[in-house]
């Protein structure tokens, strides 16, 4: 028998145990638990003596009953050595502890001979291990902005780990930041003026790109070549070069602070990228079909209505989808074009919270929810869509 | 025949694309030259405003004469550095109202007052009084006067269309001590976060190019961070890591690592003893990079995970035959198989996040040694109220960028199209 394949498996797979059950205490002190010992090196060779126990019963035994009894001793040990914790927590532990075993199931000393085994033992601990870290790393922050637009000022300086949500209280009481956020903050206002200048940009860059866009994919004309390099480098420009002579003529026009001024802006910078994605898609497009289009006597009117806008829907929405998304999520045009809380757009509603230093934080939560989830939702629902949209247009960020 | 088909189809050609080009060129492409224009200029915030002669009209009762009443005009200037000249004013009176001892630069002619205010320097202020008296000697209605406005005109230069010229902004941007300093953080903060997010992003492709049970779901709350609007991230962040009531601190001292908060986001320094070595971390500029590695590592996960997705199969299962490990599979197939895609993704990422401003503007303002150039364009036209300095900073930036384009397109343009 190897011996080093074997320590590699003992050494990986006791990290990951404790790493996960690390990971579950840290959970549960998120809500509310006190709990203030990680414990580290205890739990560390409880996990080896499981792991090796584990290999040498080998298949001695029935997996189901191994994996359970094995469990059931690690918990109970776990238990002993660790801070007392209530049932739920400790029923937590079992789960993970059952779930590791029968991650197991396949390892005993025959296993353990194989070529290469301790690259694919790393491995495969390694990305079970990523797996939970990149989903706790993600959606921690996205959590944390949920639970505390749900809480009072008060529960949440008394002890900022606790981040459980009590709906068993006033259901008034849980939702008081969004009422507060929509009757003395205006978010109605907000949100309606959010949706129009999302949906208008979407309306106005996809009248202003189809036609352009099937001009350079479809016709010949002076400067084809050139046009089509020149947009994907204006693309590349920043907004913040931009901002000071945009600011500059806005104000002379009287353009600032207005929906028409952000409209046109954020029209004009996503131009570029939705003319390069259909013009792309377009040329996919089998040119027979335009041809038989012409022979019926279309003119370019009829044949970009009738037949590229029909065959090339999906592309149309993808872009669509990526137009509103930026857009909504738009705020240096925002930040500086507007300073008067009746043209505001979501962001910089959200913005102007936080320059009052007394305005509690939950209500800024409940506002960042707020500008979150329907973007979010939108994203899961279309998600085909907008993954499309977003790797052909991502070379902006 | 096909020379006419041919010149139809430019035409049409043309009128298609006129809107959008017009569009791109009035509110893209101009502004970047009007910067030029401007940085050489001596431009503040205030003097941005129109110079333009402005009136206000007050109506006063006078005491014991309601067959009288006084007008004040308030007259000013509404520029405070800027000359406006040939002042034309212009009010109308009800019929049978007539002005009384009315002053010398003005006539009174057909029911209305013209006046010639000549030259008013800048922040000029007059108080103008009328007194008016009804011909018939009954009582004036005050509305009806009040409800006519005075008309005002002048000529001003307008301080953006002179043709006064200063190298004192690019001086300044130069000269000032910090700038070598703002060029190395706003460095850091590129590199960093272009290398952490396309390392991070490889991880994840990896990842999800295996099977398992929620990839599908995994797949799509990896792209959360991407997607969601920066505002509520950022905020939702800086809440995470405040020191005093932030759950990251709380719970780093829950457990005693530490004994007392940190101030992620407002600390410049931290001393670190790493092996005997005494290191100086940037902290707060450490973690703007972590959250933009958070925010941007989506992106490089999504373009890496379709190129991973087209690598063939058969040169895995050919390498499993010759006898190869994960790690050897990875190095010798799945790396040679995505380099193009990482360095077309390292160059597009490195102007992107070259030209950042949102993210960290949101997070620290600049303060706490986070300051570059993009948040250097900010502070000095709109916190510092310097439009000019504020362009000067702007056209390095562009500058800086036709570089990297140039690098870019030379090394790798012609890859480009194939991703």
């Amino acid at each position: 028998m190897k011996y080093k394949p074997l320590l590699i498996y003992l050494f990986i797979s006791s990290v990951f145990l404790t790493l996960i059950s690390s990971i579950w205490k840290i959970m549960a002190t998120l809500q509310g638990l006190k709990l203030t010992e990680i414990n580290l090196n205890m739990n560390f060779i409880l996990a080896l003596l499981l792991s090796l126990s584990f290999i040498l019963i080998g298949k001695k035994i029935n997996h189901q009953m191994k994996i359970l009894t094995l469990s059931l001793f690690f918990t109970f040990s776990y238990i002993l050595i660790n801070e007392s914790a209530p049932i739920w927590y400790d029923i937590g532990i079992f789960l993970i502890t059952l779930f590791f075993t029968n991650r197991l199931k396949n390892y005993d000393t025959n296993l353990l001979k194989e070529d290469f085994i301790s690259e694919k033992i790393f491995f495969d601990f390694l990305s079970l291990f990523a797996i939970v870290f990149f989903a706790f790393v993600i959606l921690f922050p996205f959590y944390l902005m949920f639970v505390t637009s749900f809480k009072t000022q008060a529960a949440l300086l008394f002890n900022p780990l606790d981040l459980s949500i009590n709906f068993a209280n006033n259901l008034a009481e849980v939702f008081k930041s969004y009422f507060i956020i929509f009757k003395t903050y205006d978010f109605g206002r907000y949100i309606y003026t959010s949706s129009i200048v999302s949906i208008g940009t979407v309306i106005i860059t996809l009248i202003f790109a189809i036609p352009a866009a099937y001009a350079v994919a479809r016709l010949n004309f002076f400067g084809k070549t050139f046009l089509s390099t020149s947009i994907l480098v204006i693309y590349m420009f920043p907004a913040i070069v931009l901002v000071i002579p945009l600011y500059t003529v806005f104000s002379q026009l009287g353009l600032r602070n207005s929906i028409e001024g952000l409209l046109i802006v954020y029209t004009a910078t996503t131009l570029p990228v939705a003319i390069y994605m259909l013009q792309g898609y377009f040329k996919s497009i089998p040119k027979e079909i335009e041809d038989a289009g012409l022979m019926d006597g279309q003119n370019w009117f009829g044949i970009i209505i009738k037949i590229i806008i029909p065959l090339s829907l999906p592309a149309i929405a993808s872009v669509a989808l990526y137009v509103f998304m930026i857009a909504w999520n738009e705020f240096l045009f925002s930040l500086m074009f507007l300073d008067n809380p009746k043209s505001f757009t979501l962001s910089r509603a959200i913005n102007h919270l936080t320059g009052d230093a007394e305005t509690p934080r939950q209500y800024l939560m409940a506002g960042s929810v707020i500008v979150t989830l329907p973007i979010l939702l939108i994203f899961v629902y279309f998600e085909k869509y907008l993954v499309s949209g977003l790797t052909a247009g991502s070379v902006k960020g | 025949m096909t020379d006419t088909l041919s010149k139809i189809e430019k035409r049409t050609a043309y009128t298609l694309l006129l809107p959008a080009v017009f569009l791109v060129f009035a509110i893209v492409l101009f502004p970047i030259f009007a910067n030029i224009w401007i940085s050489f200029k001596e431009v503040q915030l205030k003097d941005i405003r129109i110079p333009e002669p402005r009136v206000k009209k007050i109506v006063k009762t006078i005491s014991e004469d309601n067959t009288k009443l006084k007008i004040v005009y308030r007259l000013r200037n509404s520029s405070l550095i800027e000359n406006i000249d040939n002042i034309k004013f212009l009010d109308k009176l009800p019929t049978n109202i007539e002005p009384i001892d009315l002053d010398s630069r003005c006539t009174f002619r057909s029911k209305k007052i013209q006046c010639d205010f000549g030259n008013w320097e800048a922040k000029y202020r007059e108080n103008f009084e009328i007194v008016v008296q009804n011909v018939n000697k009954v009582k004036i209605d005050k509305n009806s006067i009040k409800s006519q406005k005075p008309k005002l005109s002048g000529d001003a230069d307008n301080i953006l269309l002179t043709t006064k010229f200063t190298l004192k902004n690019f001086k300044q941007v130069f000269n000032e001590n910090e700038f070598l300093d703002l060029l190395l953080t706003t460095f850091y903060f590129t590199f960093f976060g272009t290398v952490g997010a396309i390392i991070f992003g490889m991880f994840a492709a990896q990842l999800v190019n295996q099977k398992f049970y929620g990839r599908t779901f995994m797949r799509s709350i990896l792209l959360f961070p991407y997607v969601g609007p920066v505002v509520a991230l950022a905020y939702t962040w800086t809440l995470l890591l405040d020191p005093n009531s932030g759950t990251l601190n709380a719970l780093l001292i829950n457990f005693g690592v530490l004994d007392k908060p940190i101030n992620l986001l407002g600390q410049k320094y931290i001393e670190l003893n790493f092996m005997g070595f005494d290191i100086k971390l940037r902290l707060a500029l450490t973690t703007v990079i972590m959250f933009e590695i958070w925010r941007y590592f989506p992106l490089a996960f999504l373009f890496i995970l379709a190129r991973l997705q087209a690598v063939p199969k058969d040169l895995y299962e050919a390498a499993e035959v010759d006898g190869a490990g994960p790690l050897r599979k990875f190095v010798n197939i799945t790396l040679p198989q995505i380099t193009a895609i990482l360095s077309i993704l390292f160059m597009i990422r490195f102007i992107w996040n070259f030209n950042k401003f949102e993210d960290i503007f949101l997070l620290t303002g600049g303060a706490s040694g986070t300051r570059t150039l993009p948040i250097n364009v900010y502070q000095q036209g709109f916190a510092v109220s310097n439009i000019g300095m504020g362009s000067a900073v702007s056209i390095v930036i562009v500058v800086l960028l036709i570089i990297f384009m140039i690098v870019y397109f030379k090394l790798i343009g012609k890859r480009a199209n194939e991703i």
